[in-house]
């Protein structure tokens, strides 16, 4: 019989038990991402969509309202050009692009990688635009708090049936485009009822990122996401009042 | 395109696995492909096909188990299989926000040489 390591072509055919997702390595990075966000106190938002939703327009008007009372950056995902960032950065925000080639979707590396840009020690909100694509980007954690669909009501009423997985693990989702609703006969009950159906626990908003309708609710919701998040150095909430039974008594001397 | 990355990752995986176990071929790739991801699994086979020659996986069998999507109702306390777009319990009718099974993208096992 041959020896180990004699040379002779073994065919020793054996399993290999890996029982891993193909996914490990993204989601690993996303909870590394995660993880400096926390640590940081930043709000992240993964904002989702098909292309033309409206993404840019709405994120370039929350920059426009509320760039003044947080402090806000963007990390933008095309496969080419610059000018989503570019028309970002005139409302004076830090804006990031990706550009992934041939990448429909925007990964947890990519997104590590921007962050060597950005200066995460005076930042309240970091708003992740991806690429315009609602299949896609649903695989692919990227170490966010929460994911924001965008559906735009030129896009019909049943995106949210077409594309479930998306819609279903969305914190919101924003209705965009509203002011155009009526002309397009845009069915607001079954557009409504659609997005209830797959995301019974998202929070469902109306906007207009071009008339500004609708938004304060949109600011709202990051404001309240951003006072909510710690920030380092903060101290936890005390679990008890003091002088109640279990909390910390203050020192002192022993007689 | 999609495919393409998955299959990447699928690749490097199984590449990492073998090379660990001090494998010279890998024959056989098994894996499971939840009906949620939304991979169209002859793609994902060409794509993997095509990425995996001159590599350690040139040849090797793919194998897909194919996962349905099982949703839990909470108030019938039990599991059903969909492929619905809708996750309404057969049983109550009431939506499951539960989702069970139908995301995987596992590289389950490999048989090597």
């Amino acid at each position: 019989m041959p020896s180990p390591g004699s040379g002779m072509a073994s065919d020793d055919q054996r399993a290999v038990d890996v029982r891993q997702s193909i996914l490990s390595k993204n989601d690993r990075l996303a909870e590394r991402n995660r993880g400096m966000f926390m640590a940081k106190g930043i709000v992240v938002l993964n904002i989702v969509s098909s292309p033309g939703s409206g993404k840019t327009a709405l994120i370039e008007r929350t920059l426009q309202d509320i760039g003044k009372d947080l402090r806000i950056a963007v990390i933008v995902g095309d496969l080419a050009t610059e000018n989503d960032a570019k028309r970002l950065r005139r409302h004076g925000a830090t804006a990031i692009q990706i550009t992934t080639g041939t990448a429909c979707h925007l990964d947890a590396h990519m997104v590590q990688h921007a962050l060597e840009e950005l200066d995460l020690d005076h930042l309240d909100l970091l708003l992740i635009e991806n690429v315009g694509n609602l299949v896609c980007p649903a695989s692919f954690d990227l170490g966010e708090d929460a994911r924001v669909v965008v559906m735009s009501v030129t896009e019909g009423e049943d995106k949210p049936l077409k594309y479930p997985v998306i819609f279903q693990d969305a914190a919101a989702v924003l209705v965009n485009k509203s002011d155009l609703a009526v002309a397009v006969e845009f069915q607001r009950d079954a557009a409504l009822a659609a997005v209830r159906q797959v995301a019974p626990r998202a929070t469902i908003l109306e906007v207009s990122a071009r008339t500004g309708s609708g938004m304060p609710a949109w600011y709202e919701l990051l404001k309240t996401r951003v006072a909510t998040k710690r920030k380092p150095g903060e101290r936890p909430l005390p679990a008890c009042p003091a002088g109640a039974p279990g909390s910390m008594k203050t020192a002192s001397t022993r007689p | 395109m999609h495919e393409f990355g998955l299959a990447e990752s699928a690749l490097a995986l199984a590449l990492d696995h073998a090379q660990k176990k001090g494998a010279r071929k890998i024959i056989e790739v098994r894996m499971q492909i939840g009906a949620l991801t939304g991979v169209v699994e002859e793609a994902f086979e060409f794509a993997f096909d095509a990425l995996a020659e001159n590599t350690m996986a040139a040849g090797a069998e793919l194998v897909i188990e194919h996962v349905p999507i099982v949703c839990y109702c909470c108030r019938c306390e039990c599991e059903f299989e969909t492929n619905a777009y809708a996750y309404q319990c057969p049983d109550c009718g009431e939506a499951s926000t539960e989702v069970r099974r139908g995301r995987e993208l596992n590289l389950v096992s490999m048989e090597v040489s």
